[in-house]
């Protein structure tokens, strides 16, 4: 991936580096009502991110990790607990905190280029020249240059990924939130997104909480990985991954860590069963 | 090139098969007067301006109306998507309403307006709003909450919500109802033409009406083949292109 080429003052300003999130979750509880009664999704999760650490959250599918992702986001309320970004409470969603789903939630009445805009119009201190500029420097930044006015659906659903990876960096967040943003797509093309990704990690320097059911991508991409135990929801175990980046999957040091942190999972597995029967 | 050889062909066909059946006496010149004839009075219709004149009434007529129940019926399919309330009381009256062939309309119109211009709107209005308000609604439901949620994150709210995320996003929807709000008022505003003889002018199903009442069948038929005609070149021109854009925006079948 290249750099974009320079740009003038005002969109420089807006490319700027800007100092990435603090994270404060404490005590964050949120049920459910389902069918068979009421789910405790999280049950007083607490949790500190760092400015600039890319947090792994993994566990089964039920855990509650795409819960408490949607309450940094903002789009749900806890019933209970508080979420601090720089220590300014969450109300609501915002774009300081930007959400990139598990599908790539494009609006497929826009070509590439206007989705990229989407969030860029909302900002209002820009002009209509900066912000082409600007989603001009992401596209780029996510090598999509070349499609600028293809439609949504004639894009691969890697290519999809990069263009909601680029529309969510575009308005310069200080928070970066991934819910399993690569679980429907092929190996090969999510291993070429795993390099991307710490790439423009480290060149944007953004808070990242990345919710994953694939262990081996949260220990390729996490500084920590956050084990969920579900029924009820809460952090179970944590995993420092203290590897050198850019980090490849296919190595040893990481299937090791892979393996630490599946047995956990597995055991989890297991005392979960117990408790059932 | 080549399709359009074959359609010119097809037609060209059809034209002969109507002269031969015309040459071949089965039925009476009267009921069936030969191609010729449906042409020349075309041609002095055009030249004298009967034709010119009656289809400006007769499409002035509809555009307005269609307007209108464009400007009521999108407003209030938004709102009987957003609110429960509207949903179950507007939104039900325009499914039972939508269900009641636009014809109907015509008895009321006259009883209520007269013999007037507004008699003629009213029947319009009504053809196109209760399909519009439906596919409005309807589209307006079918948004992937997911595109909400997205647009929520990138601090779109409210006003913004809707005209640059929800319509949108209901737009192939909101066109195909618009596309048959067009075919009922159409439908329905030649029926009224044909029922109701108004002195404010004379349209094209007026004079539809007019040709049956001379036995003159070649009026009759050259003016089913304008108002065949109106009717494609309204898909052609003005439906076909928003709907290839929405296909190729969309990635749904080419049509």
């Amino acid at each position: 991936m290249r750099r974009a080429a320079r740009h003038h003052s005002s969109v420089s300003e807006e490319l700027e580096v800007i100092a990435p999130s603090k994270l404060a979750i404490e005590n964050v509880s949120k049920s459910f009502q389902s069918a068979s009664g009421t789910v405790l999704a999280l049950d007083r999760v607490s949790l500190n991110v760092a400015e600039g650490e890319f947090v792994c959250l993994v566990g089964a599918s039920g855990c509650g990790k795409s819960t408490l992702l949607n309450i940094i986001a903002g789009l749900e309320k806890p019933d209970s607990g508080t979420v601090r970004a720089d220590g300014k409470p969450v109300t609501g969603p915002g774009r300081e905190r930007l959400v990139m789903f598990q599908e790539p939630a494009l609006f497929p009445w826009l070509d590439v280029f206007g989705n990229v805009l989407f969030g860029l119009k909302l900002k209002p201190t820009l002009t209509n020249k900066d912000r082409r500029d600007v989603a001009k420097y992401y596209l780029e930044l996510v090598g999509l240059s070349r499609f600028e006015h293809a439609n949504i659906h004639e894009l691969s659903g890697g290519m999809k990924q990069r263009v909601s990876l680029a529309r969510a960096l575009a308005p310069n967040p200080r928070v970066l939130l991934m819910d399993e943003p690569f679980a429907a797509l092929d190996a090969l093309t999510r291993e070429q997104l795993y390099g991307d990704i710490q790439e423009i990690w480290s060149a944007r320097r953004k808070t990242i909480v990345f919710v994953t059911h694939n262990v081996r991508e949260a220990a390729c991409l996490g500084d920590r990985v956050l084990l969920f135990s579900p029924h009820p929801g809460r952090i179970h175990e944590e995993f420092p991954v203290k590897l050198p980046r850019p980090r490849d999957i296919n190595t040893v040091d990481l299937a090791a860590y892979a393996t630490r942190i599946t047995k956990a999972l597995r055991s989890l597995g297991q005392a979960e069963a117990i408790g059932a029967r | 090139m080549k399709r359009f050889l074959l359609a010119a062909a097809f037609f060209a066909a059809l034209v002969l098969l109507w002269e031969a059946a015309f040459r071949a006496r089965i039925w009476s010149p009267v009921l069936l007067p030969s191609p010729w004839q449906v042409a020349s009075y075309l041609k002095n219709a055009a030249v004298d301006g009967t034709l010119a004149k009656a289809t400006v009434i007769t499409m002035r007529r509809l555009l307005i109306g269609y307007f209108i129940g464009l400007v009521v019926g999108l407003p209030l399919g938004l709102l009987t998507a957003r609110w429960k309330l509207f949903g179950d009381t507007i939104g039900t009256m325009a499914l039972g309403l939508q269900t009641l062939p636009s014809v109907c309309w015509v008895p009321l119109a006259l009883l209520w307006f007269g013999q007037t211009e507004a008699a003629m709107l009213f029947v319009v209005v009504m053809g196109t709003l209760w399909s519009v308000v439906i596919a409005t609604e309807t589209g307006v439901r079918n948004v992937p909450p997911i595109y909400r949620r997205a647009a929520l994150t990138m601090g779109s709210k409210r006003l913004h919500m809707w005209f640059k995320v929800i319509l949108p996003a209901a737009l192939p929807f909101i066109v195909s109802g618009m596309k048959q709000g067009w075919a009922f008022a159409w439908r329905s505003l030649m029926a009224a033409e044909i029922f109701v003889t108004i002195l404010t002018g004379f349209g094209l199903g007026q004079l539809l009406h007019y040709g049956r009442e001379l036995s003159a069948m070649d009026q009759v038929i050259a003016i089913m083949l304008v108002i065949v005609v109106i009717g494609l070149l309204a898909d052609k021109i003005f439906f076909s292109p928003i709907e290839k854009f929405l296909h190729r925006r969309w990635g749904t079948s080419q049509a």
